[in-house]
């Protein structure tokens, strides 16, 4: 048989997974933050739009420091965190425990998920009229419904979590001597934490989002005022600043968690 | 510490609703100081049979019974798991002392207790790792330091290597042995594996493929200490053997069993 020149030709092996490797992009990220800040800063000089709909990055600056400077930011700032911090601390303690306890006794099960159930898919705002009907026009009414909001993902989140404990480590921890309790705080508590802090993170959107509903009803301070208050005056600048303000929150709360998630959690591979 | 399992049957629900029967009628006693193995196809009960020795697992009929003298405080039983079962969350050394801590040994006690097994187990200088920063054979290591801790009067081991690579395997095999010689606490020991049931165990007690039945009591007739040398020994060879042409038509059944 004759062998043609081609099908002797050497072929080296080429990476044919190239396309398959995703970068990180880190630069591309902070560009894409900063270009689009610069962007909305020359669309306000170019006088395309005018600063009453939307004031320019450097003008809300100026505001928020002026703001800072007269105490009034402060003052908003440390009534709408009281409220939130409070809320988030009761919804969350009494979440994870109702998690726990439902996920762990067949009684508590039986009983509690149908009332969870019937209860979560109802949007907390709706539930705000009522609370002030109850609880008075108050703080302890939007303490309340932000309290709501957080309980009941973390409820899920923790049941859910009981719920999925490794049986392996059940029966090992039985096998060494351990009774009920110790399996729940040696085994099924631990293993919830995970859980628990998806919970926490879900939860502190909702409270970011109660606050500021709660906050436009009857008050006189507190960030959700402060937008609603701009408002009416058709102060934008300030407006834009609750706005920001609210932003900021939003993003370092959540590292803050993820924070002490890294903090309480060292064992989680990767 | 003498064990005795008596007529013991295990039925149990599938998710059908079926009545499965994992055991049926076993009927063996492991004496004391012995290193018993027990061996069987995959899906044969052994592990619902060593789980039941724990008391993991009810009976369905029959009976467990240990019988002789146990030292105060001393558990009847520890387990070593195949997969391991350590809790993530805990290091190394809080793993060991999982078991101390349920005896209720005061903190100082723990800690000289688990470093004497960390350090026996060749786990020094690993002792504030995580599970997952260990290699499967520190791993199982691990498991075995916390069993051995808690000092049991009866060490069940369910599969303890089968997930370990050949070598490590070989290599634990050898360290286990080791140890305990020294110690001779009975040792109830649960395999797949004929060389390694040969190499390790006085004598092997041979399961029915489901539901599992004892075929036979083979005695090792090999010198103690082992070692790899006795690996080619006629004697091994032939013990092996003959647990194979015992259990090969077993295992042959229990393949296509398991395609179907």
């Amino acid at each position: 048989m004759r062998v043609s020149r081609a099908a002797l030709a050497r072929v080296p092996v080429e990476d044919r997974t190239r396309f398959l490797v995703r970068r990180n992009h880190r630069m591309l990220r902070v560009a894409a933050l900063v270009g689009a800040v610069v962007l909305w800063e020359l669309l306000c000089r170019a006088g395309w739009v005018p600063a009453l709909f939307l004031p320019s990055p450097l003008g809300v600056l100026r505001e928020g420091r002026d703001m800072l400077a007269s105490g009034e930011l402060l003052v908003h700032l440390a009534a709408s965190l009281k409220r939130l911090v409070l809320g988030f601390v009761i919804g969350g303690v009494a979440g994870i425990a109702v998690g726990i306890v439902v996920g762990v006794f067949s009684v508590a099960e039986a009983v509690g998920t149908p009332l969870i159930a019937a209860t979560f898919p109802i949007p907390k705002i709706a539930l705000l009229p009522l609370l002030i009907l109850w609880l008075g026009i108050g703080e302890s009414s939007k303490v309340a419904v932000i309290a709501l909001g957080v309980f009941f993902p973390l409820a899920l989140n923790t049941y859910a979590g009981a719920r999925q404990v490794d049986p392996v480590l059940v029966r090992a921890a039985v096998a060494f001597g351990a009774g009920r309790w110790s399996v729940i705080r040696k085994v099924i508590v631990p293993s919830t934490l995970p859980m628990v802090f998806a919970g926490l993170k879900l939860g502190a959107g909702t409270a970011l989002l109660l606050l500021v509903a709660a906050e436009m009803i009857a008050v006189e301070s507190g960030i959700g005022f402060l937008v609603l208050n701009a408002a009416n005056l058709m102060a934008t600048t300030k407006l834009m600043v609750g706005i920001v303000l609210l932003s900021a929150l939003g993003v370092l709360s959540h590292w803050g968690l993820v924070a002490l998630e890294r903090l309480v959690l060292p064992w989680r591979e990767g | 510490m003498r064990v005795i399992v008596d007529r013991l049957a295990k039925t149990y629900r599938d998710r059908r609703g079926h009545a499965v029967s994992a055991l049926d009628d076993v009927t063996f006693t492991a004496a004391p100081e012995e290193f018993l193995a027990i061996l069987g196809p995959s899906g044969c009960g052994k592990s619902t049979l060593l789980g039941a020795i724990a008391g993991l697992l009810p009976a369905s009929s029959g009976g467990i019974f240990f019988e002789g003298a146990r030292r105060p405080g001393q558990p009847l039983t520890a387990t070593v798991f195949q997969e391991f079962a350590l809790f993530p969350w805990r290091t190394a050394r809080a793993n060991v002392e999982l078991g101390l801590e349920e005896l209720g040994l005061p903190v100082a006690e723990r800690r000289a207790r688990a470093r004497r097994y960390i350090d026996q187990m060749g786990l020094g200088g690993f002792e504030d790792r995580y599970p997952h920063q260990l290699s499967g054979g520190m791993r199982q290591r691990v498991g075995i330091a916390r069993a051995l801790a808690v000092d049991p009067a009866v060490l069940l081991m369910d599969e303890p290597f089968s997930a370990l690579d050949a070598q490590t395997r070989t290599l634990m095999m050898e360290e286990l042995l080791t140890i305990w010689e020294r110690a001779r606490t009975t040792i109830v020991y649960v395999t797949h594996n004929i060389q390694e049931a040969v190499f390790m165990a006085d004598r092997i007690l041979v399961l029915s493929r489901r539901p599992g039945r004892v075929l036979a009591s083979v005695p090792v007739v090999l010198p103690r200490p082992r070692t790899d040398t006795m690996l080619g020994d006629p004697a091994f060879v032939a013990t092996a053997d003959r647990i194979w042409t015992l259990i090969r038509s077993q295992a042959e059944a229990a393949l296509v069993e398991g395609k179907a």
